[in-house]
Order: C-alpha cells, then sequence, then structure tokens
C-alpha cells in the first residue's frame, strides 16, 4: 500500500514538472498575467486614483477591498472555531504529555525577551502604518505584533501572558478590527457611494477624494491588523493548553 | 549568472527540505524543517522581487505556523508512528 502510494505521488510529480514547462517564463512581458488589461489599467492608475505608492496595497486593501474584508472575516472565524472546539472537549482528557514544563522562568530568557518585545511591537506598528508606503500592511503588521505576545507566553509561561491580553479580550478586539473595517465601509456607503468606495469619506474629511481613500486604507490596514494581533495570540494560547487556558508551553 | 545558481541551489534545497519534513519521525523536527522550507520560499519570493508576499511568508509561514505547531504537537505523542 505504502508501495502504490510513493509510486502515485512520483508519477503526479512528475507529470506537474513537466507540465511547469508550458508556464510562461518569469516576468515574461507576453504572459496573460502581465499582458491583461487589468493589470496595466492597475499600474497606470493606482498613483492618480490614491496616491498610494505600493500597488499591492492599493490592490488589496482598496480595489478589492471587499475580498480583504472577508479573509479577515476568515482569520476571525478560525481563530473562534479553534478556540470553541478546544473548549468544548471533553473535560477529563487523558494527559499524558512527554515533556517536562519548568514553571521557573529562565532570567537570561526573560531579560532578553524583555529587551525584545519593544523593538517588535514598534516594528509591528511602523509595519502596519507604512503598509501603504513600503510592502507590509495589516496581515504582516498584525502577525508581527501578536510574535510578540507569543514571545512573552514562551518565555514566561501563558499566565502572564493572558494578564497582559486575556482571552475575552482578544475576541473582543479581533470584533472590533472587522467592526473598523467594516464601518468604513460603511460610512462610504452612507455617504452616498458604494459600500467600501472610500473616496466619498471626502465629504466629510477635509482632504482630496485622493487622500480620503489613501486614508481610509491605513484605517481598514489597522482593522485588519487589530484582528490579526488579537486571533494569533488566541490561536497559540488555545492549542498550546489543548483549550484549557492553564499550564501552557 | 549568478542569480540563476541561486534560483537553481534554492529549488534543490525545496525538494530536499520538503522531503526530509515528511521523513523525519520527530514532529518537532518536522515542524522546524516546515520553517526552514517557508524561509527558503520567503527568499524565493524577495529574489523575484515580490516583497510583499515575502514579508507574509516571513512572519506567518516561518514564524506563527512554526509556533503553532510546535504548540500542537506539545499536546500529541512527539514521534510519529509511520
Amino acid at each position: 500500500m505504502k508501495k502504490a502510494a510513493f509510486i502515485l505521488v512520483l508519477c503526479i510529480g512528475l507529470l506537474l514538472a513537466w507540465a511547469a514547462k508550458d508556464f510562461p517564463s518569469w516576468g515574461d512581458p507576453q504572459s496573460p498575467a502581465s499582458s491583461s488589461p487589468v493589470a496595466s489599467h492597475f499600474i497606470a492608475n493606482t498613483g492618480v486614483d490614491t496616491e498610494v505608492p505600493n500597488m499591492v496595497t492599493a490592490v488589496l486593501a482598496d480595489y478589492r477591498g471587499f475580498d480583504t474584508m472577508f479573509e479577515t472575516v476568515v482569520v476571525f472565524i478560525a481563530g473562534l472555531a479553534v478556540f470553541s472546539i478546544l473548549r468544548g472537549g471533553p473535560k477529563n482528557r487523558t494527559r499524558d504529555r512527554e515533556f517536562v514544563v519548568d514553571f521557573e522562568p529562565d532570567l537570561i530568557v526573560t531579560n532578553t525577551v524583555r529587551l525584545i518585545v519593544p523593538v517588535i511591537q514598534i516594528f509591528a506598528l511602523y509595519v502596519l502604518a507604512h503598509g501603504h508606503v513600503s510592502p507590509g500592511g495589516g496581515f504582516q503588521g498584525g502577525v508581527a505584533m501578536g510574535a510578540s505576545f507569543i514571545l512573552i507566553a514562551l518565555s514566561w509561561d501563558l499566565k502572564t501572558a493572558l494578564a497582559r491580553f486575556p482571552i475575552e479580550r482578544c475576541f473582543t478586539v479581533a470584533a472590533l478590527g472587522i467592526v473598523i473595517y467594516a464601518g468604513i465601509g460603511l460610512l462610504s456607503l452612507f455617504l452616498g457611494g458604494e459600500f467600501l468606495d472610500y473616496a466619498h469619506l471626502a465629504k466629510i474629511f477635509p482632504v482630496s477624494p485622493e487622500m480620503a481613500r489613501y486614508h481610509a486604507m491605513l484605517g481598514v490596514e489597522i482593522g485588519v491588523g487589530f484582528t490579526v494581533t488579537a486571533i494569533m495570540f488566541a490561536l497559540y494560547a488555545s492549542l498550546s493548553t489543548d483549550g484549557r487556558m492553564r499550564d501552557g508551553l | 549568472m549568478g542569480l540563476e545558481l541561486f534560483n537553481t541551489l534554492i529549488l534543490c534545497l525545496l525538494v530536499v527540505v520538503a522531503v526530509l519534513s515528511l521523513w523525519v519521525r520527530d514532529l518537532v523536527v518536522s515542524a522546524v524543517v516546515f520553517a526552514i522550507y517557508s524561509f527558503l520560499m520567503c527568499l524565493l519570493w524577495a529574489e523575484m522581487g515580490a516583497v510583499d508576499v515575502a514579508f507574509t511568508e516571513a512572519t506567518v509561514g516561518a514564524g506563527v505556523s512554526t509556533v503553532v505547531l510546535i504548540a500542537t504537537v506539545f499536546n500529541l505523542k512527539r514521534k510519529a508512528k509511520d
């Protein structure tokens, strides 16, 4: 059985490698992705429409903002699902861990983390705020911010990290992120545009329609960052303790 | 062509690492090998100019997903049966 599976996998792998030579070569201007009118439209008009230098963020948060909003909702639902599945399991599961947790936090590790965590958090905020100027954005900044809380949980224990960011607050913050995102969308809807058509925000803020889109993108990225930060930490807290929120890694 | 050589080297390493991550019995080692895979992918994306994707791969793939995998292994038997 194992041999048959291996041969099958090998055959399909070779087939894929053989099919890969039909792909257009990297950076080919004649390839369908490069020659489509949509790509040239974005390249020509992103700077004019939104004044955002980073086209990736402009496409992500503005042109296809609806998609990104529901990506954020997917992250939220994933965190909620992991939490409720692990929390709702049988309470008296047999627990035979192979690792013995040393409950005394190490002096060198904790002092190093004490120095590193502020730097990580400032870098995360920088990535979040500079998402439309340089590479980065809500997802990356949020993950870096969540990782700083995970680092606290790893170097001290989960209780210390949960004292700073309780699990209930995680889900409140995550929901708040989606509310920020959808709120900006709804605000532009009420101002006469379509859902997530940020240019109409210029009617209530003293900026041009282009700069309104620029700033609304930042607001939307902040919403994404809230959700991703909270869910990353909630995911770690749920998975490392099997849903019991104590005696973690 | 230095860049071609670099790409070929990384692609060969990717195949080796992908096989290795399934080969090893120890799940913690497997998770760490997955992190190496993500890091190599991140290098490839960055080299091809897709810096946003490389950034996401570095934070999500090599960073948080490794931690989540190891946190999960912590609650399982460490050695895989097959």
